[in-house]
């Protein structure tokens, strides 16, 4: 790629900040040179933030709903996955499946929704009465 | 509180480790770019394992493993790095405090997620992020250099410690390094030549049809499978890619560009114009895996005169043009 031709597309996810990209001169050497933002890559990362914020919205309906326990609610909004809740709870994953079901979630003990509160850095009254962002 | 601010020089890099490393190493007096940090350290690679997901997704990476940069390059410059990790905060924010105050530049390995000076888009839960801290203010904040922002930057210490000890997959416990340089010089010439082999090497694969050459052809003939899938499955399998190849601080084209760069500054360095060849060949390499990238979002925006073929196609060039890279690049540093 020649510095000419390094993207400035002012990304959105930027957030107003510039990247290093390294490019070529008029001789083919190297220099760094900032980019606002490539338009391809902004365009992934927008998939997927949508991606994560469909899934907090569905959550949401279904925690109003009261189908699923906040834990359901929570996992999104802090961009987590079953893998990496797991890995930060130190529940595996099939419980914290479990656990997203209200009836279960009702009778877990405080020390064990002390690990889900530690691991989204939240009160033990934000785990069981979550305020809803809109 | 007493203020601390150690001496730093502060460069902005495309990725956080390499980054760390030159920033690091030069504030010290040495004068190494990034780049040759990160060539040094033979950490270009291609990784594609469909078995580890990570949000639903496989993990798909252009470089070697988290912390590799680091123990490879300071091994050949005989850097001597002190590192630690705890298992109580409060003693691991002490030992940092401790350094400081020693004046020493101190590496931490952190969780993007909880820095609160991070965009909120490129916030996610991935804990092995490097960073320098070279100093306290009176407030009590943390004086940051984050090697892939602009300038330097500040960190509370509660959102400090939170990113340091934040649990889950390559969960950094707290690491902490200091980096001492050595007595004598060192000479780069046989450790880039030892270096650009050992990368060669890499490039075929392993065994396993997961790694270097191997890999991208593994992934070519998944994305062909895609034909099948709904639209919206294929298009956020391919988005994962190219967010991997080009979001993830990798300087653009999944390294390719900073591993050219290190050729380049290489060549110079050895006055070697069959390797500064070889750099621009590794430019053109670069230059299609964007191509690659710009086709697999064409598609994911539903274009109807890119189909999935094309996109597999694309990338499937990027492996051939690899496979002559690893033999331009072996028969070199025979």
């Amino acid at each position: 790629m020649k510095k000419e031709q390094v993207p400035q597309d002012s990304c959105k996810s930027y957030d107003g900040h510039k990247k290093l990209i390294y490019a070529v001169d008029e001789n083919g050497h190297y220099q760094g040179v900032q980019s606002s933002g490539w338009e391809v890559e902004g365009f992934a990362t927008e998939m997927a933030v949508q991606a994560l914020d469909e899934q907090l919205n569905d959550m949401k309906k279904a925690l109003l709903a009261g189908t699923v326990s906040p834990i359901a609610y929570y996992l999104p909004l802090y961009r987590f996955d079953l893998m990496s809740l797991a890995h930060a709870s130190g529940f595996f994953q099939w419980q914290i499946k479990r656990h997203m079901k209200p009836e279960i979630f009702a009778k877990l003990s405080d020390k064990k929704l002390t690990k889900y509160c530690e691991a989204f850095n939240i009160s033990l009254e934000d785990l069981k009465q979550p305020v809803i962002k809109e | 509180m007493n203020a601390i601010e150690n001496k730093i020089s502060h460069q902005q890099s495309s990725h956080c480790e390499s980054g760390v490393v030159a920033n690091m190493l030069n504030s010290q007096g040495m004068n190494l770019s990034e780049p040759m940090v990160f060539g040094l350290s033979s950490a270009l690679t291609f990784v594609y394992l469909p078995i580890v997901k990570v949000g639903g997704l496989p993990l798909i990476a252009y470089r070697m493993p988290p912390k590799s940069i680091i123990s490879s390059v300071c091994k050949k410059l005989n850097v001597k790095v002190n590192s630690q990790k705890f298992s109580n905060p409060e003693a691991g924010m002490k030992a940092l405090d401790k350094a400081l105050s020693e004046g020493k530049l101190v590496g931490l390995q952190t969780s993007v997620y909880w820095l609160p000076y991070f965009p909120e888009d490129m916030r996610f839960q991935f804990n092995a992020h490097n960073l320098t801290v070279y100093g306290k203010n009176e407030q009590g904040d943390y004086l940051i250099s984050d090697p892939v922002f602009e300038d330097v930057v500040t960190c509370p210490a509660d959102d400090l410690k939170r990113a340091r000890f934040a649990k889950g997959v390559l969960a950094a416990k707290g690491l902490m390094y200091e980096m001492t340089l050595p007595t004598t010089e060192v000479d780069l010439a046989p450790q880039i030549k030892s270096s650009i082999k050992k990368t060669a090497k890499m490039m075929n694969g392993l065994l396993l049809p997961f790694f270097g050459n191997k890999g991208i052809r593994h992934l070519v003939k998944k994305i062909k499978t895609l034909k099948d899938k709904p639209h919206k499955d294929a298009a956020m399998f391919l988005g994962n890619i190219v967010r991997m190849q080009e979001e993830i601080g990798t300087g653009g084209a999944g390294f390719r560009f900073m591993f050219a760069s290190f050729l380049d500054e290489a060549a110079a360095f050895l006055n070697d114009d069959a390797l500064f060849e070889i750099s621009t060949f590794t430019t053109e390499i670069g230059d299609l895996w964007r191509e690659f990238a710009m086709k697999a979002v064409l598609f994911c925006k539903n274009r109807k005169n890119v189909t999935i073929d094309d996109v597999a196609a694309s990338l499937e060039v990027c492996a051939e043009q690899e496979a002559l890279l690893r033999s331009k690049l072996l028969q070199w540093s025979k």
